[in-house]
């Protein structure tokens, strides 16, 4: 693997060839905020809250952190008003699902977003996916997927497979941004293996 | 029927076919594209078969079920060849009368004639009416002369002439330059140069290259790819059949959307028989070059439209859009040298080899080059399926084809485009078909056009196509899913009489953040319609906030004139 410069905030910054704009950043102590990243899982470019501003040969562009590979002479901005105002509305609109998630309070505060700014709408989840595609990738047991589409998409485990798989592994659980998914579960767990209601 | 081996032997199969259609011979040629099948035209086929045969004409006459001519206001369509006779909107028990009058003793059946809005006057020849006048129908042209189940109709009308040309005389290399020098852009909307694509995906390494074609259309008010498919999928194959051999790719496939019953029985049947021609398969005509054509039939899904998803659900995998930074003509599907062009795109290529580069290119605008077919829809007077030279603007399209609006309403917007799409106002009329002018006036050069008059509510309209995508986006990314959470409760609001002071700013707020931060091309281009309808219609949507009216009279519990 070859090593490339790239600048990143006016920096110069080495990383190897193969590398993402995010891990050469983070390499260098450049911090950019992520929600749906995890080092064990392939780029999925959805929360989109890793934006920044990338300059390839005088072709600017908006493109994830997350999944663009670095290259030789890559100019990178992590911050622009423009970014933080995507970051800004990004988290505004997740906060409105989830307003307690650490998390999302910490990233509010840097980006100065208001947590009240959209009607709350508490489905906890936030569509990041990383139980689900650490389940299917790093488990590869996919005992948890996406249902449904649009505004309507959720997370759903499949009752046969949660049953068999979930209670020794529970290994999505800290993952969750909003640490809500094990409500999740455990609804889906009453629901197919539900106690014997009391007779009257 | 027998293999061709050669070229010579599709000529020789094309003069044997000529030399058995009498041109003199009466044919009743009856459309029977989705549209006129819905009005009927079933029923009018079979109502012909029966009467000839009834009035002892069974062998005096043929029947012709064709696709679709494009004249869907008038349907079922009938016309009468070899005159050209054109009868609107035939039912079943007008047959006897056409039968008698017009087979038997060829005359005309005034009553039955298409009545020319503007002057009154009944008009005899589908040649002479104004819808069909002012359009230039060279992809089109052949529809009513076609029964899409007959590849020998195809070879009747000059079918398959460009593959032997290919084969006979033109180089791989000469077929791209060909193609690149002939202007063709992709008709999908986008506009890219289709040589430039074909020839990337030739240079790519690789042994493996696929081709594809989408076929897949999803836009409310759009029609144009069903029908077109419908109606003359050989040229579509044709079109692929010359693609494939100038990239050496040996495998396509035609993404088609499975609510399109008709498209897939027909682009099927069009198949067997390419294959059993010869002209699909091993050793195409003789020429050494092997290609097959695959249906690949998707669960009608919107967003599949979008090329990675379109792949991705090809291939059986969740059809969702992702990030990447190959382009397919590199690593397209299944990670080979791809091209995917839109079913126009393909049928034009038989158009360009057959005419050549010269007269192709004279056709058309600097930067766009041929023709464009739409489906014009809405409150207009003809409602069908259209084509334009490049370059024609949009009023020729809406007033002297489309015959203006129905009922001598007033004018409001052309919503072009679909979903992705925007309004033109009356005073942007003059836009011309172009990719380059409608692309700087924010629109895309989408199938459909839809006419919409006073009684349309824009804001109401708006609501409409966010609903759709809210519902058609594959939901994961951010700001794609949420933003459409939040402008749909905005947009009810405002439709509902609730909307508030700061509800506009916030929409534009929303808009912006959805088309700079989404992954694909949907969220990219869901602002478009509430751009559009901001710039042009804002005092619209100020009368839904501000008086809490709606002026067209369409928001349930708002009136026209306002509360009381």
């Amino acid at each position: 693997m070859g090593i490339v410069t790239l600048t990143i905030d006016n920096r110069e910054v080495k990383a190897e060839e193969g590398m993402t704009v995010l891990e050469a950043a983070r390499g260098a102590g450049i911090e950019i905020p992520t929600l749906c990243w995890h080092e064990k899982l392939k780029p999925y470019t959805v929360c989109r809250i890793c934006v920044v501003d990338v300059d390839a040969r005088g072709w600017t562009s908006l493109d994830t952190a997350c999944s663009r590979p670095v290259k030789e002479g890559l100019v990178v901005r992590t911050r622009s008003a423009k970014i933080d105002r995507i970051r800004k509305t990004i988290l505004e609109l997740l906060l409105a699902h989830a307003p307690d998630s650490p998390k999302l309070r910490e990233y509010a505060s840097e980006y100065g977003a208001d947590r009240d700014r959209f009607e709350k709408d508490p489905s906890f989840c936030i569509d990041c996916g990383l139980c689900v595609r650490y389940c299917a990738e790093v488990k590869k047991k996919n005992a948890v997927g996406f249902v449904d589409r649009g505004i309507r998409r959720e997370i759903c485990f499949v009752p046969e497979v949660a049953l068999r798989e979930c209670n020794g592994c529970k290994e999505c659980f800290p993952l969750c941004p909003t640490s809500y998914l094990q409500a999740a579960f455990v609804l889906v767990q009453a629901l197919t293996a539900p106690a014997q209601p009391e007779k009257p | 029927m027998a293999r061709l081996n050669s070229p010579e032997d599709l000529e020789k199969l094309r003069q044997e076919v000529l030399s058995r259609n009498d041109p003199k011979r009466p044919c009743i040629s009856i459309c029977a594209g989705t549209g006129c099948i819905a009005c009927g035209a079933a029923g009018v086929v079979s109502a012909f078969e029966e009467d000839l045969r009834r009035q002892g004409l069974g062998d005096k006459a043929d029947v012709k079920r064709t696709g679709c001519h494009g004249f869907c206001e008038q349907g079922p369509a009938v016309v009468v060849h070899p005159d050209g006779v054109f009868y609107a909107r035939v039912k079943p028990e007008d047959v006897p009368e056409i039968v008698s009058r017009t087979i038997k003793e060829k005359k005309v059946v005034e009553r039955l004639l298409y009545v020319d809005p503007a002057t009154g006057q009944r008009v005899v020849h589908e040649s002479e009416i104004q819808f069909f006048e002012k359009q230039k129908r060279l992809v089109l042209g052949s529809n009513s002369r076609i029964d899409p189940g007959s590849i020998e109709d195809y070879l009747a009308v000059g079918g398959y002439s460009a593959l032997v040309k290919v084969l006979r005389t033109m180089s791989p290399e000469k077929v791209i330059s060909d193609i690149k020098e002939s202007g063709l852009r992709g008709r999908s909307g986008s506009g890219f140069p289709a040589g430039r694509k074909w020839e990337a995906c030739r240079n790519a390494e690789g042994e493996t290259k696929y081709v594809i074609c989408n076929c897949h259309e999803g836009d409310p008010g759009a029609f144009v790819d069903r029908m077109m498919m419908e109606a003359n999928p050989h040229l579509v194959l044709e079109g692929m059949i010359i693609g494939a051999y100038s990239m050496a790719a040996h495998d396509g496939y035609i993404f088609v959307g499975g609510e399109f019953p008709l498209t897939v029985e027909n682009v099927g049947i069009a198949i067997r028989q390419a294959e059993e021609h010869g002209l699909l398969g091993q050793n195409i005509l003789g020429s050494g070059f092997d290609f097959t054509v695959r249906l690949s039939i998707d669960g009608g899904s919107y967003v599949c439209g979008e090329s990675t998803a379109l792949m991705a659900s090809m291939d059986g995998r969740v059809g969702e859009p992702i990030r990447k930074y190959d382009h397919a003509t590199e690593r397209g599907l299944r990670a080979r040298p791809t091209v995917l062009n839109n079913l126009q795109t393909w049928a034009n290529v038989p158009l360009i080899i057959n005419q050549g580069v010269e007269r192709y290119r004279s056709i058309g605008t600097s930067g766009s080059k041929g023709t464009k077919v739409f489906s014009l829809t809405g409150a207009v007077v003809n409602t069908g399926m259209v084509e334009v030279p490049m370059g024609a603007t949009l009023k020729e399209i809406v007033f002297d084809i489309g015959g203006g609006v129905r009922g001598g309403g007033k004018f409001k917007a052309l919503q072009v485009g679909g979903p992705l799409g925007g309004f033109v106002p009356e005073n942007q009329l003059n836009l011309k078909v172009d990719f380059d002018e409608l692309g700087k006036a924010g629109l895309s050069m989408g199938p459909s056009l839809v006419v919409m008059d006073e009684n349309a509510c824009i804001v109401d309209t708006v609501k409409y196509f966010v609903t759709f995508l809210s519902d058609e986006s594959c939901g994961k990314c951010t700001p794609c899913r949420e933003v459409f959470r939040q402008i749909l409760k905005v947009l009810n609001r405002i439709s509902g009489g609730r909307g508030r002071e700061g509800d506009i700013e916030l929409l534009k707020e929303l808009s912006d953040v959805q088309r700079d931060a989404t992954l694909c091309a949907l969220g990219q281009g869901a602002p478009s319609p509430i751009d559009s309808a901001l710039a042009h219609f804002r005092d619209e949507f100020e009368a839904h906030i501000g008086e809490k009216r709606c002026p067209a009279g369409v928001c349930r519990g708002l009136s026209a004139a306002g509360p009381r």
